[in-house]
């Protein structure tokens, strides 16, 4: 049923990595991602690959779900993989087939994109794996927070954010609860052609929109009713508090970094 | 034969993830034609996942639901059409409302049965009135109604498929008293009239205790007993025991009892108990 669909996929653990800071976590994995599409040699790919597998050795998280966030991009991969295959010219002839041409160029670069695409998910994942909703957060808001002077909503924004992830949920259940109901009342949900379908989502999607706007206005009261007035002198219960382990772990993201582009520039 | 009837039916949830658990474990029911059955227990004792197996929503982990002596999962069995001779109104029904009219929204059951025009409009007709809707609110929307005018339009939804069994959920859940009331007498005459197979969920004995002919205790997705009201309210410390409130009345005679006043029967309606004690004082048989 929906509620299996897991959204978030927070992995509590007690690891380094959950307790660094989320700021830095997140500034690591953008210089992560920056050092992965830098780097136009082999070494970048193999600084990736040591940078997931030294923090999903130090997060605790079973390799196999870093592995198994692969799979919603498994098409992407292959359609990926076979357009840079058959579509780069360059180099030897390595198999011709009417139109169809391989070359040396596009093995290399297929190769290299996929490597490419499976640890820019890998090291993405790590972060969600690791940190929780809530806190990834904060912690753009955080990031984001230089932007206020350019009167920029930053902590609304943030809100948002935070009540669309605690809300998601509560409406899958809900969701559940409108589909069993209007299936008791006889509603036909799994067959006929596409218009049919889309026609028989009618009943489900008005209550639920109802009730999502009923739920807004509530939560809109309760909020008031407790005398939220915006982001101004707001404290906060998880205040994120960096330390030595995140300042290590940046350093040696930005020597990796540095490394990659020193690299590059030498040998090409 | 029993026209519903549950063997070893067992259902776990989220099975294998650390959050499994049991909500129905095991349980064996037989529902008569014609019946007004009462389902009582705790929130969690797994009332709600039991009436959701029961008209083939949700799938046992283990054991049969049978229809008719038919099991409703065998292969080839039509599930649509258990839903239609089963009818649930599920708890707060009113947030399942989407049609412009009220009119179109009690008809949204039948027209999925597939029936003609004037079958509809007679099913519509006969279930708003039954339910106490007045004509002229067929055309309003359903969202301009109140919360209990609306609660009554969705359980004329269902009522409108005319299920032979009627399985209701709560229904008085977030109502005034007057409005409590007025939707279980209405569902009783519902039953006198038509005759057919009512189980009515609910937490409070009170609502129930005047209703039903027979009554079904659950508590930790297990039955704890399925008798007749006066059977169950017999055995009424152990109800008390867990957590389940007797109705005030059969408390009343309960108290009077320690105190040497005794009845030969369980009281658990306020007619009945008020004709005993008058008889008493009168010195004469009770009469009813």
């Amino acid at each position: 049923m929906l509620k299996d669909i897991t959204l978030g996929q927070y992995f509590p653990m007690d690891s380094v990595v959950h307790k660094m800071d989320a700021r830095y976590k997140i500034i690591i994995t953008m210089l992560f991602l920056v050092m992965l599409f830098w780097g136009q040699h082999l070494t970048a790919l193999i600084a990736g690959l040591f940078f997931v597998i030294v923090a999903t050795a130090l997060s605790w998280i079973p390799p196999k779900m870093v592995i198994r966030s692969l799979k919603p991009i498994i098409s992407i991969l292959v359609i990926t993989g076979l357009l840079n295959l058959f579509m780069l010219d360059g180099g030897a002839t390595l198999f011709q087939w009417k139109f169809l041409k391989i070359t040396e160029q596009g093995v290399q670069t297929s190769v290299f994109m996929l490597v490419r695409i499976c640890l820019l998910i890998a090291g993405t994942s790590l972060l969600t794996y690791t940190t929780s909703p809530i806190v990834l957060t904060d912690a753009i808001e955080s990031l984001l927070s230089p932007l206020k002077k350019l009167n920029m909503p930053v902590h609304e924004l943030a809100m948002m954010m935070t009540i669309a992830l605690r809300f998601i949920p509560t409406l899958i259940e809900e969701t559940d609860k409108i589909m069993s109901a209007q299936k008791a009342r006889g509603a036909d949900l799994e067959s006929g052609n596409i218009i049919q379908r889309a026609h028989a989502l009618v009943p489900i999607l008005i209550p639920l929109f109802v009730s999502a706007f009923r739920r807004a206005e509530e939560l809109a009261l309760a909020m008031e009713c407790r005398c939220y007035h915006g982001g101004e002198g707001r404290t906060r219960l998880r205040v994120l508090k960096s330390g030595m382990r995140d300042y290590i772990a940046l350093g040696l993201m930005i020597l990796m970094l540095a490394a990659v582009i020193v690299l590059n520039a030498v040998l090409y | 034969m029993p026209i519903l009837e549950a063997k070893d039916l067992t259902y776990t949830y989220s099975i294998g993830s650390p959050f499994e658990k049991t909500a129905v474990d095991h349980i064996n029911l037989q529902i008569g034609q014609g019946e007004f059955v009462g389902i009582i227990g705790h929130t969690g004792s797994g009332k709600s996942t039991l009436m959701q197996m029961m008209n083939g929503l949700l799938k046992p982990t283990a054991g049969t639901v049978l229809l008719d002596g038919k099991d409703i999962w065998e292969k080839g069995a039509d599930r649509r059409s258990v839903r239609f001779q089963v009818g649930l109104v599920f708890q707060y029904p009113e947030y399942q409302l989407f049609e412009e009219t009220v009119y179109k929204d009690i008809a949204f059951g039948p027209k999925n049965m597939g029936l003609d025009e004037k079958e509809i409009d007679r099913r519509v007709r006969e279930t708003a009135e039954a339910v106490g809707l007045k004509e002229e609110l067929l055309e309003k929307a359903p969202y301009a109604l109140s919360g209990g005018q609306k609660r009554r339009v969705a359980i004329a939804g269902v009522m409108a498929m005319e299920p032979r069994v009627l399985i209701l959920d709560e229904p008085t859940a977030g109502l005034d008293p007057k409005g409590r009331t007025k939707i279980l007498s209405q569902l009783r005459q519902y039953h006198k009239r038509t005759g057919c197979t009512v189980m009515l969920v609910s937490h409070s004995m009170e609502d129930v205790a005047k209703y039903v002919s027979k009554l079904l205790v659950l508590s930790h997705a297990k039955v704890v007993c399925y008798d007749t009201p006066a059977n169950v309210f017999a055995r009424g410390d152990e109800l008390e025991k867990m957590g389940l409130a007797l109705p005030q009345i059969t408390r009343v005679f309960r108290l009077l009892r320690d105190r040497g006043i005794t009845f030969p029967d369980e009281v658990y309606t306020v007619n009945y108990g008020a004709e005993l004690l008058r008889a008493r004082l009168e010195g004469r048989e009770p009469q009813c």
